[in-house]
């Protein structure tokens, strides 16, 4: 009886101790969860394709890959958290990616007379780029929160206007090949920061980890609020800056491709030593990009009145009107957000591509929602991260580029994203009834 | 007129009321959801606005709390007429507001609720979290000092919990007319009882309460005067201490004053 006691009591009493420690970390457990269902994702993957998915190269892939839908992303959570939608970023990135292709392909070039490559026709071209994207989402946010029009609605038509304005402009032809430092914003080995870049930037974010956390803890300090336990604090600040090292440390270990290797070593004079020259590859430019958003639109979510009146409206539209929020002019801004970050990611793709075609974007919008409804936003208002967004667009890309890896049929590569956002979601709010 | 001259000021008869509300009209498409009426408040009083549905209570205080402002007629407070429009007016005079529908942003915290509108912002221009925090846990532990929820959103507070995350935006922000629409219609005996405690608590401070309900008892133990609206039109206030409970009934339902309910109508609503 005694012993059977001990043993019963045992296992319990470590749950609690073991829940009560992670309680400590202060962590989103559904983030967590997102966390550990990629993990499982990309081992799963692993497996069937014999070692293949876990490789720097995939991996390095995989980041640039997930870059564009998941700078989109970040804006889509905002949107759906305020209760509206999006569908027309898709053809708002066709439209934008076509003008910026038409502006550094022909109007600066012939109309001004100015010449191809020229160093200042990125910098141009992009910010021609963003304040057009930001302007059709205010177009179209004004005429949800002002006009009273359902943002369905509204961004149904501008998802068939723009994609027609987009085939108008050039009457469906395709502008390539695109201005050559253009070209460095959508990645490829050029495109990328290298070995020392890669690592200053790894460095950069862990001090930022290690300032925020004790940022956060002076504060909590001075107003006399209970502190984390300082070792979870510490365990938080090597976790993380153990991601950094290994995720720096994985697209460090991708090198260049033999030949373009070969041809800058030609270029540079330098001689190729036997087994090939070894050019570290690095954090590609569109990750960079999308890190860099992810951060800017967290802290715009989580730290700044914009964020918190996106959150309030949408767990209480009229709660927030009667508080004295401005909710029009805040919706409005998140179409406009939305708007600049479709435009972000028609660089990204464009330069990619390296061409602009009047049928980029064609479809992304529904992937972009994926992304955010995967990542724990919900379509009741006023729930959901931008963290979770952007994980849920790695998901995404997890799953098609390991289905491509193993060789599954495109049409049920199709049928498994579509089964695994219900599936998702349908998780989700199971979870969310067990545990209100 | 006999509805004035019933109404006897009970202080300073000299000083001019907290809130005046004269000749308010609020139409909504050709329906008169509020005709005419003329009510007051004084600094430290509670005024009891009762009525059957649709009466036109909650209208009639919307366009004092700037949510709905009126078509017609005039605000004036402290002796001077104002223009509410929004309400960021409202606030601006002071009058603070508990929705009938517990109006919170479900999604997000008490202190985020708590300063809706109104954030403390740090110098560089965010929002300054920790201030908000520590103030909410002071006003919190003044009014409700058993409240430790500060980090869950206000979703998954009891709905007494919730009312009183309501009233601390009041009491932080200093009201000084402060209206109750159905504050207690949410909540369970032991809560409406807390709530009830926060009202003579808050009016003893000197702030002027609008009380809306429809229950009659609630209004008999919190309220100085009562005011009872019919189809839109005020049918007159009434001192609490001189009238009795079937009186107020009778104004509510059949319109009268009580000196003009003849006894057959008063039986027949007895029974």
């Amino acid at each position: 009886m005694q012993a059977g006691q001990t043993k019963e009591s045992r296992p319990d009493a470590t749950m609690r101790s073991v829940r009560s420690s992670v309680a400590s970390l202060e962590v989103d457990f559904r983030l967590l969860g997102m966390v550990a269902a990629l993990a499982v994702i990309w081992l799963i993957f692993n497996v069937l394709s014999e070692g293949l998915f876990l490789t720097p190269r995939n991996l390095w892939n995989l980041s640039v890959q997930s870059s564009a839908v998941a700078v989109m992303t970040t804006g889509m959570v905002l949107i759906i958290v305020s209760r509206n939608i999006d569908l027309s970023i898709g053809s708002v990135l066709g439209f934008t990616a076509m003008v910026m292709g038409l502006l550094q392909r022909e109007w600066i070039p012939d109309g001004l007379g100015l010449g191809l490559n020229q160093p200042y026709t990125w910098i141009i071209v992009v910010l021609v780029g963003l304040l057009l994207g930001a302007m059709i989402g205010g177009l179209q946010g004004f005429f949800v929160a002002f006009g009273g029009v359902p943002s369905f609605v509204v961004t149904l038509g501008g998802l068939l206007i723009w994609r027609g304005a987009a085939f108008l402009l050039a009457s469906g032809r395709t502008i390539a090949p695109l201005d050559s430092t253009f070209q460095l914003l959508g990645g490829g080995p050029k495109g990328s920061l290298g070995e020392t870049l890669s690592w200053v930037v790894g460095g950069i974010a862990i001090i930022a980890i290690g300032v925020g956390l004790v940022a956060g803890r002076r504060r909590r300090q001075r107003y006399g609020f209970p502190l984390r336990p300082i070792w979870a604090d510490a365990i938080l600040g090597v976790i993380g800056s153990l991601l950094v090292v290994v995720a720096v440390s994985v697209v460090n270990s991708y090198p260049w491709p033999p030949v373009l290797a070969e041809a800058y070593a030609i270029e540079h004079g330098i001689t190729i030593p036997p087994g090939g020259l070894i050019i570290p590859t690095g954090i590609a430019i569109p990750v960079l990009i999308a890190i860099g958003i992810a951060v800017v639109m967290t802290w715009l979510a989580t730290r700044r009145r914009f964020g918190r009146y996106v959150y309030s409206i949408g767990g209480n539209p009229e709660a927030a009107v009667l508080a004295g929020v401005n909710t029009r002019w805040t919706i409005m801004r998140t179409f406009i957000a939305m708007g600049v970050l479709a435009a972000v990611a028609a660089v990204i793709t464009t330069a990619r591509l390296n061409a602009a075609t009047s049928q980029l974007g064609v479809g992304v919008e529904l992937q972009v929602i994926a992304a955010a409804v995967i990542g724990g936003t919900s379509f009741s208002g006023g729930v959901g991260t931008i963290a979770g967004g952007v994980l849920g667009a790695v998901v995404m890309q997890s799953l098609a580029s390991g289905m491509v890896l193993i060789g599954v049929d495109p049409a049920v590569q199709d049928m498994v994203a579509g089964a695994v956002l219900i599936a998702a979601v349908g998780f989700d709010s199971w979870l969310r009834r067990r545990r209100p | 007129m006999t509805a004035q001259n019933l109404s006897a000021s009970g202080t300073a008869p000299t000083a001019p009321p907290l809130v005046e509300m004269r000749n308010i009209s609020v139409s909504f498409g050709g329906v008169h959801a509020v005709d005419n009426v003329t009510v007051d408040l004084r600094a430290g009083e509670v005024v009891g606005l009762v009525g059957g549905n649709g009466a036109g209570k909650s209208t009639l205080i919307r366009a004092l709390s700037g949510a709905h402002p009126a078509d017609e007629g005039e605000i004036w407070i402290d002796g001077q007429k104002v223009s509410i429009s929004s309400p960021h007016d409202a606030r601006k005079y002071g009058i603070e507001t508990i929705y009938q529908t517990l109006a919170l942003a479900d999604n997000v915290d008490a202190a985020a609720n708590l300063f809706l509108g109104r954030e403390i912002m740090t110098r560089l221009g965010s929002l300054n979290d920790a201030a908000m925090e520590s103030a909410t846990r002071e006003v919190m532990g003044r009014l409700n000092p058993k409240f430790q929820n500060f980090k869950v959103p206000v979703k998954s507070l009891s709905g007494g919990q919730r009312q009183s995350v309501a009233i601390a935006r009041a009491v932080h922000f200093n009201a000084r007319i402060l209206i109750m629409d159905e504050p207690t219609a949410a909540l369970g005996p032991a809560e409406t009882e807390q709530v009830r405690d926060l009202v003579s608590q808050l009016k003893a401070q000197g702030i002027g309460i609008f009380l809306i309900s429809h229950d009659i008892h609630d209004v008999f133990d919190l309220a100085d005067r009562i005011s009872v609206m019919l189809q839109g039109e005020l049918v007159g206030t009434v001192d609490k201490d001189k009238v009795t409970k079937d009186e107020v009934l009778a104004m509510i339902i059949i319109g009268k004053l009580p000196e003009e309910v003849s006894e057959t109508e008063m039986a027949k609503l007895i029974k």
